[in-house]
């Protein structure tokens, strides 16, 4: 490993997983609040009642700071592409360019141009006008989080492209299977699903507080209802969606899978932790250089894990042993290469685009033909290439193709968890929106409150999973972060590290200030 | 009469009215261009620039400098 900049590499990641943590703190509330926004504009139509208007206008003012505090946050990603993973940005080649450009131009576009009829167009555009502005405002934004989690998919489960050893970069061969890939389209629904359920315990939580102080008690139920409703509906599609991405990840990301459960050993009929606290690491042996760690203590549903993964409660689930050394499929008699064989699978697609690139530098047209040749052959990419990021690795530091077990347990567990508590926070308070009680349920108007915290805390460990779960990989069995960085100066990045830090900070602390503002001049005053 | 027969005026004063008669939004107008500036003028010029099109001229300069890069394994040496 001492040819790479270790310190380096953990700036890099520290200051990708800053930005793009904060970059989520935004998006999420718009996509979500501008769909509740949408509903509660339709209701004004559709009734003609004005308190229905102050209500879309006071909601949709918060989704309008919140956008703007939040707009353009995610560029400096790009910039950090561009400077900090530069290999990477090379090696991806179009695959991420034709869905960024595809934002850029259509989602976009749409976004910023109805958001201004939103805002500006009351009394001055008709009503029919104004609300279509509204649905596509949210349609809009949708759509911008769809190509975003598709590039982002196609890391977690590379698909569609073909190597171009000539040029070092990946080009684009199938659009639609990018597109439309399993682990595409259930990111793009499980995480817009999230950002749904967020502003629904958002608006329910600021509503709260007006029951509690009772101002604008009408406006607050009502308020209550609409995201109650909204949220219910979204918390199932969720948990429906996340359900799925679980399959996807045993299926394509096993290694994440197994450290999401904190699973060392295979087994079939494999239990579901409900909850769990993991012990300390033992101490690595010379056998296995991986820090292993058994449960202090744990609840286990019995058989879920296999039925959640591959709904067959007798299927078999590897665990991180299994995975490190290889394994046998007891079921299917499948045998599943170790990380050992791979590394020297990686090896092998490291020297060959190595010997073609000497062969091109010294024009050997023999060379040149036999080495090319392998880069068409589809076999040998299925079987030998795939694992070029293993490549990077060898038997003594093959631990970094471990991911962060408890972090990625944790996280999982933590968002699970909070999915329920969400799930039941929008029951109760429909029943109680139903029968004209809240404003009596002190006790849940507190909660309804504190949920936002919440909501934001799974919101985040969502990423954190999804993001660190995969660890090392950048781009899954291709790329690690170690190849995929520039290699550029480490105190250089720390210092964006902290500029990063201070600036979006900042925006934070100016955004939830102005909100509070807001909130406090009510929903019928300060338009 | 005269906005109605032009769709650009129409559309500017659409624009210029609603950021005229904006009671909330202004504070929130000043950080998107300050957030804008400091993202442009400060972070892109000054702290990201594109590394491979800073260093290299061409793209084949780039792409061979990336195929170096990535035949190189933690060992310390290229692939053998």
């Amino acid at each position: 490993m001492e040819n790479f900049d270790m310190t380096l590499i953990d700036w890099s990641r520290g200051q990708f997983a800053l930005t793009a943590m904060f970059h989520w703190i935004f998006v999420p509330l718009t996509l979500g609040l501008a769909f509740i926004v949408a509903i509660m504009e339709s209701i004004y139509v559709k009734t003609g009642d004005e308190k229905w208007k102050k209500i879309t206008k006071f909601w949709a003012k918060l989704f309008g700071i919140n956008f703007a505090i939040g707009v353009a946050t995610g560029i400096i990603l790009e910039f950090e592409f561009g400077t900090n993973w530069s290999n990477y940005s090379w090696f991806v080649g179009d695959i991420f360019g034709a869905p960024l450009a595809i934002e850029g131009i259509m989602a976009f576009f749409m976004e910023s141009t109805f958001i201004a009829v939103m805002f500006f167009g009351w009394n001055k555009v008709s009503k029919s006008f104004h609300l279509t502005s509204t649905w596509l405002v949210a349609i809009g934004a949708n759509l911008s989080a769809l190509w975003i989690l598709v590039a982002n998919a196609w890391m977690q489960d590379p698909v569609g492209m073909q190597f171009n050893p000539d040029t070092a970069r990946n080009e684009m061969v199938d659009f639609w299977a990018i597109l439309f890939s399993p682990t595409a389209i259930n990111k793009f629904l499980h995480t817009v699903a999230s950002g749904y359920v967020l502003a629904a315990v958002f608006v329910i939580g600021i509503a709260s507080w007006f029951l509690l102080k009772q101002r604008d008690t009408l406006f607050a139920k009502k308020s209550i209802l609409v995201a109650s409703v909204f949220g219910l509906v979204t918390a199932i599609f969720l948990i429906w969606t996340g359900d799925e991405s679980a399959r996807q990840v045993a299926r394509v990301q096993p290694m994440k899978f197994a450290s999401m459960e904190g699973m060392w050993d295979g087994q079939t009929n494999a239990p579901l932790v409900a909850i769990g606290f993991l012990e300390q690491d033992i101490t690595p042996t010379e056998e296995n250089n991986y820090k292993e760690r058994d449960f202090l203590f744990k609840i286990e549903v019995p058989n879920m894990l296999s039925l959640m993964a591959f709904l067959d409660a007798n299927a078999y689930i590897p665990g991180i042993k299994d995975l490190v050394n290889g394994y046998t499929n007891p079921n299917t008699n499948e045998k599943h290469l170790s990380y050992f064989d791979k590394i020297k699978r990686g090896r092998e697609a490291i020297t060959t685009l190595k010997n073609y690139k000497e062969a091109v530098e010294n024009n050997d047209e023999a060379a040149i033909a036999f080495n090319k040749a392998r880069f068409e052959d589809k076999e040998w990419m299925n079987n030998t290439f795939r694992y070029f990021g293993f490549g990077y690795y060898n038997d003594e530091n093959f631990s970094g193709l471990i991911p962060n077990v408890p972090l990625s347990f944790y996280s999982f567990h933590l968002m699970v968890a909070l999915g329920g508590h969400f799930l039941a926070l929008f029951i109760v308070m429909l029943i109680f929106s139903l029968k004209n009680k809240l404003e009596k349920m002190k006790w849940l108007l507190y909660v309804g409150i504190w949920t936002i915290p919440l909501v934001y805390i799974a919101s985040q460990a969502g990423w954190v999973l999804a993001e660190l779960g995969r660890q090392p990989w950048v781009i899954q069995d291709l790329m690690p972060t170690l190849s995929a960085v520039s290699r550029i100066d480490a105190s250089s990045v720390q210092i964006t590290f902290w500029l990063f830090a201070v600036t979006f900070t900042t925006l934070l602390i100016a955004e939830i200030k102005i909100m509070l503002t807001q909130i406090k001049k009510g929903m019928t005053g300060g338009h | 009469m005269k906005n109605r027969k032009n769709i650009f005026a129409r559309i500017f004063n659409f624009y210029y009215e609603g950021f005229k008669t904006m009671t909330w939004g202004k504070q929130i107008w000043l950080i998107i261009l300050v957030k804008l500036f400091i993202m442009f003028a400060v972070l892109k010029l000054f702290f990201f620039p594109d590394f491979l099109s800073t260093n290299f001229e061409s793209d084949q300069e780039r792409g061979d400098y990336v195929l170096e890069q990535l035949t190189t394994t933690p060992d310390g040496d290229e692939a053998k």
